[in-house]
């Protein structure tokens, strides 16, 4: 089945050309860019908010973002059950415009961490990732404000609903401290929203769907949802 | 017209990397009596209504809609009443 997916582009968007060239050239999706300024989705049946530096990361990573007229059109399309999935600077976003619970805070150590660590899902009827070959997979990340946070309320309510999607864990799939980059609540790598339409995580999987580039765990994400996508 | 001071701050119960760091520089630094440094922000803006109660309301819900984050930040508002030239 052909889906057609829009990628969000806002100014300081930086895996929109990644998120595109997966959906378009590698997983063969009708795609197509949504520009910022713009409100119409066309008709798309999954948004993308990719990664970069919205607005320079201005104020709060994804704060402005969340003010864009394109934004409007996306909460409208989340509540109307429509699927929108947040990649790193688009999860930020996700959670400053209440589509998601929580916030992303800065990483622990202070730095910006770039690198590849192993995520292991924790969910297995979500759309993301009930088809994944392997539970465990290599995706990189690449951000400053990548520390899940919430209150121990909201914290609860994620784990009784089964909203996490994936934890940072060892290659083997064991979740300790020691496998958690940036000091996330849990290891919390990945979330959904209660209705199961919105999801968010801090990994990259478009950047790790294409073999020239050496890895293809993330491309299992994509496959999930396209799999399990009911048109 | 009024002057609005606002600080952000971060909530008590979420670490603060970078007064931590800023903390640890104060070790490096030989001083032996600093501690809890936390570093929050601090923004500064006009606001033009004679009236101090609207003054209040519009600063409050511009810091709830787009300075702060109400799940990791609290903030706190000063007025300062500015006669117009």
């Amino acid at each position: 089945m052909k889906l057609k997916f829009g990628v969000v582009v806002f100014p300081g968007s930086n895996c929109d050309h990644d998120a595109y060239h997966v959906l378009k050239h590698i997983l063969d999706q009708e795609t197509v860019y949504l520009w910022h300024k713009d409100t119409d989705i066309q008709n798309s049946d999954v948004i993308i908010l990719p990664g970069g530096f919205s607005y320079g990361d201005y104020i709060r990573t994804g704060a402005v973002a969340k003010l864009s007229p394109i934004m409007n059109s996306v909460i409208e399309f989340a509540n109307k059950g429509g699927i929108v999935f947040g990649i790193c600077n688009g999860f930020q976003i996700l959670t400053e415009s209440g589509l998601l619970p929580g916030a992303l805070i800065k990483n622990k150590n202070l730095q910006f961490i770039c690198k590849d660590v192993y995520i292991t899902s924790v969910n297995e009827g979500s759309l993301l990732t009930k088809s994944l070959e392997k539970k465990t997979l290599l995706t990189p990340v690449a951000h400053g404000e990548g520390n899940y946070f919430t209150d121990d309320e909201t914290l609860k309510s994620l784990e009784k609903n089964n909203q996490i999607l994936f934890k940072y864990s060892s290659g083997t799939g064991e979740f300790s401290e020691a496998y958690n980059p940036n000091g996330s609540l849990m290891n919390i790598a990945g979330i959904m929203n209660k209705e199961g339409n919105v999801f968010g995580m801090m990994p990259h999987p478009e950047r790790s769907s294409d073999l020239q580039l050496g890895k293809t765990d993330g491309l299992q994400i994509f496959n999930s949802l396209i799999q399990n996508f009911i048109k | 017209m009024y002057k609005a001071n606002v600080i952000i701050k971060r909530k008590k119960s979420i670490l603060d990397p970078q007064g931590k760091a800023a903390e640890h520089g104060a070790v490096l630094l030989g001083f032996k009596n600093i501690t809890n440094v936390r570093i929050d922000k601090q923004v500064e803006f006009l606001v033009h209504v004679a009236d101090e109660a609207m003054a209040t309301q519009e600063v409050s819900e511009f810091c709830t809609k787009l300075l702060s984050n109400p799940t990791m930040e609290d903030f706190e508002i000063t007025l300062e009443k500015i006669d117009e030239a």
